[in-house]
């Protein structure tokens, strides 16, 4: 299905596949984002991947010395087209989906909402860890904070919409649930996504060549942690 | 030597025109909130467009040159002081080392920016020196300026200064922003959720600048606007979009907005214009009005010729002075 072209801005091209969430249409953003990435096109500073959209922000100081006079939009339009028709099903980047495996300490004092989760859909707390490990998830798409990945699709059994009132401060490395997606907080910050856990893993580090650690399309599972392995691990890193 | 920050101001941070190519990993753009004024003010002394500045909002910081330096100031007027002396904005200034730079009264603006010949030489992180809050990094040290921290600057070694002088040349302002405060925009994704008298309403009502608006977001005080509730899955998101929050308000998005979110994408305000949004006061009034995407590109693109012109007359200029653009372009 081609998507609809909407010019956000004067410099901000959105493709838009529709308003859903939905892994199949999600393929074919993700393919055309790294079939586009892979042109390294002058004139774009940023793609945007997002569930069911895609925005390509333009450097119009490019356009202005290549392309004077003409629409900027129109042309990066064109690129966008030219690709969709080069590879029609999207291009799969060359290098293979990066799978990643993210411990998770579930315990209480890491997971404040496990508990209240498991009551409410009449589980037992190991019964939501079992389905939240079982998953291999998407990383749909990066976005609220640096590093936030928005990762899907979470078992409908353990599926909760958000805290009715967000928490001021949620710890960076908390695993929480947001309808039948599942995420992790990259930096302390406020948050209304119930918590379920935390990683020692470190999502957004500034000082890493690589700040972030995960991005649009991996492959995400995790695994259960004791709160001693937690602190092993948060200690080697 | 450096630029030594004596008393720190409300919120003082080092930008240039923002951090691109990191947006899918959800790194924001942050960078000066009037980024024609950080342009402008680079331009005067010689920098390229887009080195980096400080941000200054009121009370601004008090500053001590440790060296002889060139700089000038942009956007807001905040009644600076060079040891005592008025200084305005728009022109650029000889400072000899030792010299005291103070700011009196917020008269006009949001936001000043100073701008120091050869740009202020943070540690760049993501290929951008602009200050993250956020994250905690780029800039000075990934937060606002402190008592006592000294910013490195490139060393003045083609001039040297025995008396603060203001140079004569200066920039006529009335071209760059629009007088009449009428800001433009551009119908969003979701325009069409206001049916057509809330339409009619978002042109015709009297808008403000929320006191609570920040680099993050400007909230826009004015009757609420009805419209058919929707959900939306997150998309991006991008400096000057207006969102309609669930209640009715309306947010428009600065420099340091998130890169995707999941409101309703009334309208986008034309690239032209954010530099005044940037620089409105809380409570002043102003008006809504769409533009086609075509006026709004002509007014970009215009906006950017000036900027060119700018620099080649400041090229002039600075070489009649005896002053090399030493970074340019």
């Amino acid at each position: 299905m081609p998507p609809d072209f909407f010019p956000c801005s004067e410099s901000v091209l959105l493709l838009s596949w529709g308003n859903l969430i939905d892994p199949s249409l999600h393929e074919q953003v993700q393919g055309l984002y790294e079939a586009l990435r892979a042109r390294a096109l002058p004139g774009v500073l940023d793609y945007i991947p997002a569930y069911s959209s895609l925005a390509v922000a333009l450097d119009l100081g490019y356009f202005d010395r290549h392309f004077p006079g003409a629409s900027a939009l129109k042309i990066a339009q064109g690129w966008v087209e030219e690709t969709m028709q080069a590879f029609p099903e999207g291009r799969r980047s060359d290098a293979p989906v990066r799978r990643l495996r993210i411990p998770v300490c579930y315990e209480p004092a890491f997971g404040p909402d496990l508990s209240a989760l498991a009551g409410q859909r009449a589980l037992r707390p190991e019964d939501v860890i079992a389905l939240h490990t079982a998953t291999v998830y998407k990383v749909y798409m990066l976005g609220f904070l640096p590093g936030f990945a928005y990762m899907g699709v979470l078992d409908e059994r353990i599926a909760t919409p958000r805290l009715p009132r967000p928490r001021r401060q949620v710890l960076a490395g908390s695993v929480g649930i947001a309808g039948r997606q599942t995420g992790i907080y990259p930096l302390d910050a406020p948050g209304g996504w119930n918590l379920i856990g935390r990683t020692p893993l470190r999502m957004f580090d500034a000082a890493r060549a690589e700040p972030v650690y995960l991005r649009p399309g991996d492959e995400i599972t995790f695994y259960p942690i004791s709160s001693a392995e937690f602190d092993q691990i948060a200690q080697s890193l | 030597m450096s630029l030594w920050v004596l008393k720190s101001g409300l919120l003082d941070t080092v930008q240039d025109l923002g951090r691109f190519g990191y947006a899918h990993l959800g790194v924001h753009r942050a960078g000066a909130a009037d980024g024609l004024a950080a342009q402008i003010s680079n331009i005067l002394i010689g920098n390229p467009p887009g080195a980096a500045v400080l941000e200054m909002h009121f009370p601004a910081p008090a500053l001590q040159f440790e060296q002889d330096a060139l700089f000038s100031l942009g956007g807001g007027d905040f009644d600076a002081r060079l040891d005592g002396t008025a200084i305005p904005c728009w022109t650029p200034v000889m400072v000899a080392a030792g010299s005291k730079l103070v700011f009196n009264n917020r008269r006009r603006g949001m936001r000043c920016y100073l701008a120091i010949r050869g740009g202020l030489q943070t540690a760049p992180w993501l290929g951008s020196r602009s200050t993250s809050l956020v994250a905690g990094a780029g800039g000075w040290q990934g937060r606002a300026l402190h008592a006592d921290d000294r910013l490195s600057l490139v060393a003045a070694a083609d001039f040297s200064v025995q008396k603060n002088a203001v140079l004569p040349w200066l920039v006529n302002m009335r071209d760059a922003y629009p007088s009449a405060p009428v800001i433009r925009y551009l119908a969003g994704p979701e325009y069409d959720l206001l049916d057509a008298k809330a339409q009619q309403l978002l042109e015709s009502a009297d808008w403000r600048a929320s006191p609570q608006s920040n680099r993050m977001a400007c909230a826009l005080q004015g009757p609420p606007l009805p419209a058919a509730p929707l959900e939306l899955v997150s998309a991006a998101v991008q400096p000057g979009l207006i969102q309609r929050l669930p209640g009715g308000e309306l947010l428009a998005l600065m420099a340091d907005c998130q890169t995707t979110g999941g409101y309703p994408r009334i309208a986008q305000i034309v690239e032209a214009d954010l530099p005044a949004l940037a620089q409105m006061q809380p409570g002043a009034p102003f008006r809504l009005t769409c533009i086609s995407l075509e006026a709004a590109s002509a007014a970009a693109q215009a906006q950017r010729a000036w900027l060119r012109r700018l620099q080649r007359a400041c090229a002039y200029q600075l070489a009649a002075a005896k002053i090399t653009p030493i970074f340019a372009e």
